[in-house]
């Protein structure tokens, strides 16, 4: 393993300080691994929380700031956070206007987010509501699997509830926009390798030279398939054409194409990609009204690409487009 | 069973050694978790029952030490395990109660309100390929074993939790981070069963 760390355990406390040294209107609780938004609570704007296991950075706590979440829950790499973070953060960004928690479909996730929303009506005024993402169609959608995983369409719906917020509209209606987003957001995800938890020491998976992995996650767990190398058009094509049969997607939609990094793979090969899935997409009938090309949900040192296609209307774009004031995404300001 | 008794100390040496047998077995359980989950679970599990014994096992009554150390597991485990190892002593020490001493009868049924968190907090059933598969079937073990002096019914859990945790190999995953992989998910022993039938074995070995 070469990392640029001192020791696997501190890992995470260690980055949280130089996200507080690199982001002064971020503020950093270190006791809970929280990142607040540095004006947090903003009165009678309804408050974003989310978070996850660390890790797949940007994402959550580079997408805290005006326009997007008003506190991010670090957890252990690739481990939720427990719900005391959630409840802490929940009681810190309420400015009276409700709380969103923003989860993605994983079984930890879901369950310390559970718990938290259970501490938070049992111990606090706040009211919660928690909308679950789950976009990816590597996964059978089925009673039998825990259901589909939050992927891609968890920083787009970030970027587009955030903005919902903002604006000053209600509990009630940022939560509607949030599951707006993720049930018109489909996503899937290759790897070309695995990647190395700093606790381990050693890759999670293994992938010959000339292998790859098709539907994976952002966890190194392993995905559908495995499949030799093939052409970026190839592998463009076999991520493209399931998104687009399970919405399913049509002729004359609209939509943001996402063309995300996990994390290994130089951003020459992910616009690389960007011009395959515009290609197929086009081919299809399918208008790409913005694109967000880079890594922001990623899986540690993991190579390889997933591709979000998210159908949207003119008041989703214009949301995409309002200003926004975070580490990763900045525009309008 | 009738003369079985578990005392407050017996149930913190009971913890202590879920503890060390998890330290013990935390590769085991991470290299499970690495062929089909996220490679996390012996870190995971040790980090959060080093804090429960870290802590000193707080409490002057059964119900107080499980509460204490089932909220240790879910503040710093994450996770499934934390909110479902968490829930297990949580349900365990409600059902105890404020005693400082459990009969055989009482313990009995605090495993089984133990196992009914998990499966309220997880929704797992049978054969889904997780804790519940070594966990129930101990506890089973357990209930039908009213009649056995009570170190043989402890022992006879331990051997059923161990047999329910084998049996998960064959066992197609229909929960957790595992159900991703389908088919792929067969023929790997389950990590969460793993350190289930761990935490029965520690029962047997401190408890008879």
């Amino acid at each position: 393993m070469k990392k640029l760390i001192n020791e696997p355990p501190d890992v995470v406390a260690e980055a949280l300080l130089g996200v507080e040294a690199a982001h002064p209107d971020l503020r950093v609780d270190h006791q809970h691994k929280i990142v607040y938004r540095g004006d947090a609570p903003r009165p009678g704007k309804v408050g974003l929380i989310s978070g996850g296991g660390s890790g797949h950075e940007p994402m959550h706590a580079g997408l805290v700031g005006l326009g997007m979440l008003d506190a991010a829950c670090c957890g252990e790499v690739f481990t939720s956070p427990v719900p005391d973070q959630m409840l802490e953060a929940t009681k810190v960004v309420d400015g009276g206007a409700g709380v969103l928690h923003i989860v993605k479909n994983y079984t930890g996730d879901v369950m310390n987010f559970d718990m938290a929303a259970e501490l938070a009506a049992a111990e606090t005024g706040v009211e919660v509501t928690s909308v679950v993402t789950n976009d990816d169609v590597a996964v059978q959608d089925s009673t039998w699997t825990a259901g589909r995983r939050g992927v891609g369409v968890t920083v787009l719906l970030e970027k587009i509830a955030g903005a919902a917020a903002e604006e000053g509209r209600s509990l009630k209606e940022v939560a509607d926009v949030a599951r707006e987003v993720n049930g018109n957001g489909r996503s899937m995800g290759i790897a070309l390798t695995s990647c190395t938890v700093p606790a381990n020491g050693k890759p999670t998976f293994e992938l010959g030279e000339t292998e790859m992995e098709v539907g994976v996650g952002i966890h190194g767990e392993p995905g559908r398939s495995r499949a030799p190398l093939a052409p970026a058009k190839e592998i463009a094509a076999l991520l493209v054409e399931p998104i687009l049969a399970d919405l399913p997607f049509g002729r004359g939609d609209r939509v943001i194409a996402f063309v995300n990094g996990l994390g290994g793979t130089p951003l020459i090969e992910l616009y690389l990609m960007n011009n395959e899935v515009a290609k197929i997409l086009s081919a299809n009938g399918i208008m790409v009204s913005r694109s967000l090309v880079g890594s922001y949900i990623t899986s540690l040192d993991m190579a390889g690409c997933s591709v979000t296609v998210l159908r949207v209307t003119e008041e989703l774009l214009r949301l995409w487009d309002a200003p926004v004031r975070t580490p990763a995404l900045r525009w309008g300001i | 069973m009738s003369e079985g008794r578990v005392t407050l100390d017996e149930l913190k040496a009971w913890l202590r050694e879920f503890a060390r047998l998890v330290a013990e077995h935390r590769d085991e359980l991470t290299s499970l978790d690495a062929a089909i989950g996220d490679a996390d679970h012996g870190t995971n599990m040790d980090r959060g029952m080093a804090a429960v014994v870290a802590a000193g096992l707080l409490g002057d009554t059964v119900g107080a030490v499980c509460k204490h150390a089932g909220m240790t597991l879910v503040s710093t485990v994450g996770g499934a395990s934390g909110p479902l190892y968490g829930t297990f002593l949580l349900r365990f020490g409600v059902a105890a109660g404020d005693v400082v001493e459990l009969d055989a009868t009482r313990f009995v049924a605090a495993m089984r309100a133990g196992l009914d968190g998990v499966v309220a907090r997880g929704k797992a059933e049978r054969e889904d390929k997780t804790m519940f598969d070594a966990l129930a079937p101990g506890v089973e073990a357990l209930e039908s074993g009213v009649d056995l002096p009570f170190g043989d019914a402890l022992r006879a859990a331990a051997d059923a939790a161990d047999k329910g945790r084998d049996a998960t190999i064959e066992m197609l995953a229909r929960k957790g981070r595992a159900s991703y992989l389908g088919e792929r998910s067969i023929g790997h022993q389950d990590p969460g069963a793993t350190s289930a039938a761990l935490l029965v074995r520690a029962a047997s070995t401190t408890l008879a």
